[in-house]
């Protein structure tokens, strides 16, 4: 491995790429430390945010005209404000007002992220699944409850996995848009990728090389959820229906 | 054959029913006997197919009587009282309707799992054997997707069987598909006719309702114009209507 660093030093002084984050251990740990955060901070807000997807497309089907209201106006707010500012309301309006006892915050910037990012991508992915579950002909369901289905069976068994299937390719393009959203969290201090990359660059003065870093970073990381969800696609792709 | 006198198994008494402002069935009345068969012609927009979604409850009516079995179909009102009815009445629909993203065999057994609880295995023989009898053994592994419309609609009948139902409606099971295969559907039918199975039948097929039913309905503008045996209504048409409706298809 020395080897390798080496040759990064090599590459440095003789051509002037100056990647510090391979020879320089302490940089090294800090980039590899906001890669993982950001590997972090997309996963979970993936999984969090297509979870509000699926509880609120079925809400918005319920009869409780108050929860389909309430989810409407939730969608509304968070469609309608750009994610920069969301974040900014959650850490410095929000977080303000939650001290916790020593006066210090109650919640930290990397969970406000979290918070933050999730619900702005759950609002889009309630619309995703929503459409999905009216894209499944009333047909179909009639011929479920014809068959003595009961109503949460029907949902379970046969609308569910179809609009599943007709919101994937537009979930997978919101997934990719909150990885890459992820890089606002640099706004609230999180040590993201981006945050540690501006850090090195302040110290080391590599700023082009750096964003040349950054840029190959995100179109990887990308590019793994893309092929993730294709082949996940392709798997549960049915003969003859849909595309 | 059914019995002269025995009590019908469907009932309907003066059945109403409006979307809106638009009354679609204006009092319609009629009985089959267990073991019957109905054929209901009529043009389109006549309320054929709500008579159909009527009588298996997918449609509430708003006034009049109808009786299947032992339920009263419009004082039914509870998902359970509904799920309990469609074990007895069972539908078939013109767009086949088949579950997409499940293959033959598991359409077929899918209901008699999930509704009615029974033994995967032993529900598994009978879905072989239901699909074998509409000739589509070879095909039970095969997605709706990769199946003609007329293999379609026999998996479709199939899945209504496996459910072992009193009664059977077919909502104009033939009409979107081509004159080809719409013999292999009406053979498979006709075989569960003769077997005794008690059948209303909203079709444009004349020559088979001619065939096969008991009676005849010819339905326009919500009501019943005009019923009878076959051979009456077909040959010697008592009213206008009837006869211009006829002169138009025959």
């Amino acid at each position: 491995m020395q080897l390798v660093w080496d040759w990064f030093r090599w590459l440095n002084e003789s051509t002037g790429i100056n990647l510090t984050i391979f020879y320089d251990q302490f940089d090294r740990s800090r980039f590899a430390s906001g890669f993982l955060m950001t590997v972090k901070l997309s996963v979970i807000c993936i999984v969090s945010s297509v979870v509000i997807g699926v509880v609120g497309a079925w809400i918005q089907g319920s009869r409780l005209r108050v929860a389909r209201t309430i989810v409407h106006w939730y969608i509304q707010a968070f469609r309608n404000t750009p994610p920069l500012v969301q974040l900014y309301f959650f850490y410095f309006g929000l977080g303000s007002l939650l001290k916790a006892a020593g006066g210090g915050p109650l919640i930290t910037n990397v969970t406000w992220a979290i918070v933050s990012l999730s619900f702005f991508a759950g609002a889009f992915n309630v619309e995703i699944f929503r459409s999905g579950i009216e894209a499944v002909p009333r047909t179909t369901l009639e011929a479920a409850e014809s068959l003595g289905f009961s109503r949460a069976q029907a949902y379970l068994r046969i609308v569910l996995p179809l609009a599943f299937r007709i919101s994937l390719p537009a979930l997978n393009n919101n997934l990719v848009n909150l990885v890459k959203t992820t890089t606002l969290a640099y706004a609230i201090a999180v040590p993201e990728m981006l945050y540690v990359s501006s850090q090195i660059w302040s110290d080391e003065l590599n700023v082009p090389v750096m964003m040349n870093v950054l840029l190959i970073c995100y179109f990887v990381l990308v590019g793994i959820l893309v092929y993730l969800m294709h082949r996940w696609e392709r798997a549960i792709r049915v003969p003859g229906f849909g595309i | 054959m059914p019995e002269a006198n025995s009590e019908p198994i469907v009932a309907l008494r003066d059945v109403h029913q409006s979307f809106g402002d638009v009354e679609v069935l204006k009092g319609v009345s009629f009985g089959v006997a267990k073991g019957g068969v109905v054929c209901i012609i009529g043009p389109s927009g006549s309320g054929k197919s709500t008579l159909l979604r009527c009588i298996n409850g997918l449609v509430p009516i708003k006034s009049g009587s109808i009786r299947v079995a032992d339920f009263e179909v419009h004082n039914l009102h509870t998902d359970q009282e509904k799920i309990a009815l469609r074990k007895e009445v069972s539908m078939v629909f013109q767009q086949y309707n088949l579950f997409p993203h499940k293959t033959a065999l598991e359409n077929v057994m899918m209901a008699p799992i999930y509704v009615l609880k029974e033994d995967p295995k032993e529900v598994r023989e009978r879905a072989i054997a239901l699909l074998t009898k509409v000739g589509l053994a070879a095909k039970q592994d095969a997605y709706p997707g990769e199946l003609s419309g007329g293999q379609q609609q026999r998996v479709a009948i199939a899945r209504s069987l496996a459910m072992r139902p009193e009664v059977m409606l077919f909502d104009e099971v033939t009409a979107a598909l081509d004159p080809e295969t719409v013999k292999e559907v009406l053979n498979t039918i006709r075989e569960l006719a003769r077997e005794g199975m008690t059948c209303i039948l909203v079709t444009h097929e004349m020559r088979f309702a001619r065939e096969l039913a008991d009676e005849v309905l010819f339905t326009d503008g919500g009501t019943i114009v005009e019923s009878g045996r076959p051979a009456e209504l077909f040959d010697h048409p008592r009213k206008d209507r009837t006869r211009a409706f006829l002169s138009q298809i025959l």
